[in-house]
C-alpha cells in the first residue's frame, strides 16, 4: 500500500503534490494519510476525492484515509460535506454527519457537492443564491454579482455535465487569505476524473495541431480559443466569459488537465500562463479566486 | 402613426414557460438542456400562431441566465428549428430582460453567432445587441429613436444608403417593413398591434 501524505495546510499552491505521490503509487492501493491536516481550501477537498476515485480505478482497490487528528478540522470537513462524499469513495470514514443540525460555516458558499445532471446544476445555483449575497457583499461586490456569480458556477459545473463524462465534485468557500493576500477571498474549485480536456477534443482539433497535440495545446485550444468538441459556433462561451468577468474582478481562473495546467493570473497572485509535464491526472481541475475588493 | 395590417404581438413570459417546461428552480434559466427545453416550448407555442407576429419573450422573471442557456434560448431561437436562418419577414423576437447583467448574456451569445436582436433592458431602453455594423446600429436607432420612417422620408432620415441599411435590417428582422416601404422599429411595433387572438398556452 502506497501512503500518499497530506501536508498540513493544503490548497491550489501545494495540491500538485498529492498527484505526482499518486502517479508515484502507480496501480497500488493508496492510504491518504491526512492526520496532520490542519487547514484545507476547496481545492484541496475536491482533490481528495477525485484523487480518492482515480486512486480505486487504477488499483481496483477501495483506496483508504486517515482523517485528520484534530477534531475541529474533521468537524470542518463535515460540516462542508466532504466526509459525505469522501465515504463513497475511501474505507471506513464515517460519512452521516455527527450531529443532525451542524451549523454551517458563515462564509461556506457551497459545501462539496457531487455534480453528474443538468438537476445538479439547477441545485447548484438555486444554493449558492441563497448565501452569495452577503458573503460576496462582505467582500466588497456589488448586489449583482449574485447574479453574475452563478452563472461562473453554473459554467464551471457544466464542464463536467457536457464534457468530462466522468464523476466530479463543486466547493465554494471565502476565507480569510492574511498570509499571502492580507484580504479575503473567495475560492470555487471544480473537480472531476473524466476524460479531460485533451480527450474531449481530441476528435476534432488534434489533426490541425499534429504532432503539438496534447494537454497543454488541448488546454490552450480550450482556454485561450475557446474551442469545444461540437462544431456549433455558440460553444465555448461559458469558459471564455468567465475568463472576461474573473479577470474584471481581478481574480485568478486555471485549469489543470491531463499533465498540463493553463491559467489567467491575478494582479496578486503569480500564476504561470501555462506548465506541462505534471503528473498525469485524469478529468480537469478548476480553480477561481477572487480577492476582496477595495476601494484603493 | 398608422398600425401594421396582419401583424400580432404574442407576450411569452419565461417564468411561465420555464414551469411549463418543468425547469427545475423555473427562476433560474441555466444549462443546455434546460436551454432546449424552454426553446422548445416557445417554438410550439409560436407554430399555432398563423399571422406574423412579434413574440416579446420576457426574462424579467429569470433570476440567472447563463450563457450556455442564453445560447439555446435566444440565439437558436433566431436561427430557427433548422439551426439555419429563420425566414426572414414572418416572425420577430424583442426580448426583455431585467437588468444589464441579463442583459449581458443575451447580447453575448448572439454576438458570438453573428446575431443580432432587439433588446429591452430595464424596461425601459430597447437596444439593438448582439452583432450589427455601425452602419446598421446608426440605422437601427434612427428608426428606433423616430418610432417609424415612412418610405418618402428614408432616404432624407438615412441617407443615400438608407434603403440598402433598412433592407438589411429588415431580413434580420430587427425592423419591420411595411408592404408600403415604411420601416417601424419594432418597440413601436408591440405598442401598435394586439395580442395574438386566442393566445395558444
Amino acid at each position: 500500500m502506497k501512503v500518499l501524505d497530506v501536508s498540513p495546510s493544503l490548497d491550489y499552491g501545494n495540491v500538485e503534490a498529492l498527484y505526482r505521490a499518486l502517479a508515484d503509487a502507480e496501480a497500488q492501493p493508496a492510504l491518504v494519510d491526512a492526520r496532520r491536516l490542519r487547514w484545507v481550501d476547496p481545492n484541496g477537498m475536491t482533490a481528495l476525492l477525485a484523487i480518492g476515485a482515480e486512486s480505486a480505478r487504477r488499483s481496483g482497490v477501495q483506496p483508504r484515509i486517515s482523517l485528520p487528528e484534530r477534531s475541529d478540522v474533521t468537524s470542518y470537513l463535515d460540516r462542508m460535506g466532504f466526509l459525505r462524499e469522501a465515504a463513497t469513495l475511501f474505507r471506513d470514514v464515517p460519512g452521516r454527519p455527527r450531529r443532525a443540525a451542524a451549523a454551517r460555516p458563515s462564509d461556506v458558499l457551497l459545501e462539496v457537492t457531487p455534480v453528474a445532471t443538468n438537476t445538479d446544476v439547477h441545485a447548484v445555483v438555486a444554493r449558492v443564491q441563497d448565501r452569495a449575497g452577503a458573503i460576496l457583499r462582505l467582500l466588497g461586490y456589488p448586489d449583482a454579482a449574485v447574479v453574475t456569480f452563478s452563472v461562473i458556477l453554473s459554467e464551471v459545473c457544466q464542464n463536467i455535465t457536457e464534457h468530462a463524462n466522468g464523476r466530479g465534485w463543486v466547493a465554494a468557500q471565502s476565507y480569510n487569505w492574511t498570509q499571502r493576500l492580507g484580504r479575503r477571498v473567495v475560492v470555487i474549485a471544480v473537480s472531476d476524473v473524466g476524460r479531460g480536456f485533451r480527450a474531449s477534443l481530441a476528435d476534432g482539433h488534434a489533426a490541425r495541431f499534429g504532432d503539438l497535440w496534447g494537454d497543454a495545446k488541448a488546454l490552450e485550444a480550450a482556454f485561450l480559443m475557446g474551442l469545444t468538441r461540437f462544431p456549433d459556433t455558440g460553444r465555448g462561451q461559458g469558459l471564455q466569459q468567465i475568463r472576461k468577468q474573473v479577470k474584471r474582478w481581478d481574480g485568478l481562473v486555471s485549469i489543470r488537465s491531463g499533465t498540463a495546467q493553463i491559467a489567467d493570473a491575478a494582479s496578486w497572485a503569480e500564476a504561470p500562463p501555462l506548465v506541462d509535464g505534471l503528473a498525469a491526472f485524469p478529468g480537469a481541475q478548476i480553480n477561481i479566486m477572487l480577492p476582496e475588493r477595495r476601494a484603493d | 402613426m398608422p398600425t401594421e395590417a396582419g401583424v400580432r404581438r404574442i407576450d411569452i413570459d419565461l417564468g411561465e414557460v420555464a414551469c411549463e417546461a418543468a425547469v427545475p428552480a423555473g427562476a433560474n434559466l441555466v444549462t443546455r438542456p434546460t436551454g432546449r427545453a424552454v426553446r422548445g416550448a416557445i417554438e410550439t407555442r409560436l407554430s399555432k400562431v398563423s399571422c406574423a407576429a412579434v413574440a416579446v419573450v420576457d426574462f424579467s422573471r429569470v433570476s440567472v441566465l447563463d450563457f450556455s442557456c442564453a445560447d439555446e434560448v435566444v440565439a437558436k431561437l433566431l436561427l430557427g428549428p433548422s439551426g439555419g436562418p429563420a425566414p426572414s419577414g414572418e416572425g420577430y423576437f424583442l426580448f426583455r430582460v431585467l437588468d444589464e447583467v441579463r442583459g449581458h448574456a443575451v447580447a453575448a451569445v448572439l454576438g458570438k453567432r453573428g446575431l443580432a436582436a432587439v433588446c429591452d433592458v430595464c424596461g425601459h431602453r430597447f437596444r439593438l445587441v448582439g452583432a450589427a455594423s455601425p452602419e446598421e446600429r446608426a440605422a437601427w436607432t434612427a428608426v428606433e429613436e423616430r418610432g417609424r420612417i415612412s418610405a418618402p422620408d428614408v432616404a432624407r432620415v438615412l441617407g443615400k444608403s438608407g434603403e440598402r441599411l433598412l433592407a438589411a435590417l429588415a431580413s434580420r428582422r430587427l425592423v419591420h417593413r411595411g408592404r408600403n416601404g415604411a420601416a417601424t422599429a419594432l418597440s413601436a411595433l408591440i405598442e401598435q398591434v394586439g395580442p395574438v387572438a386566442d393566445a395558444p398556452g
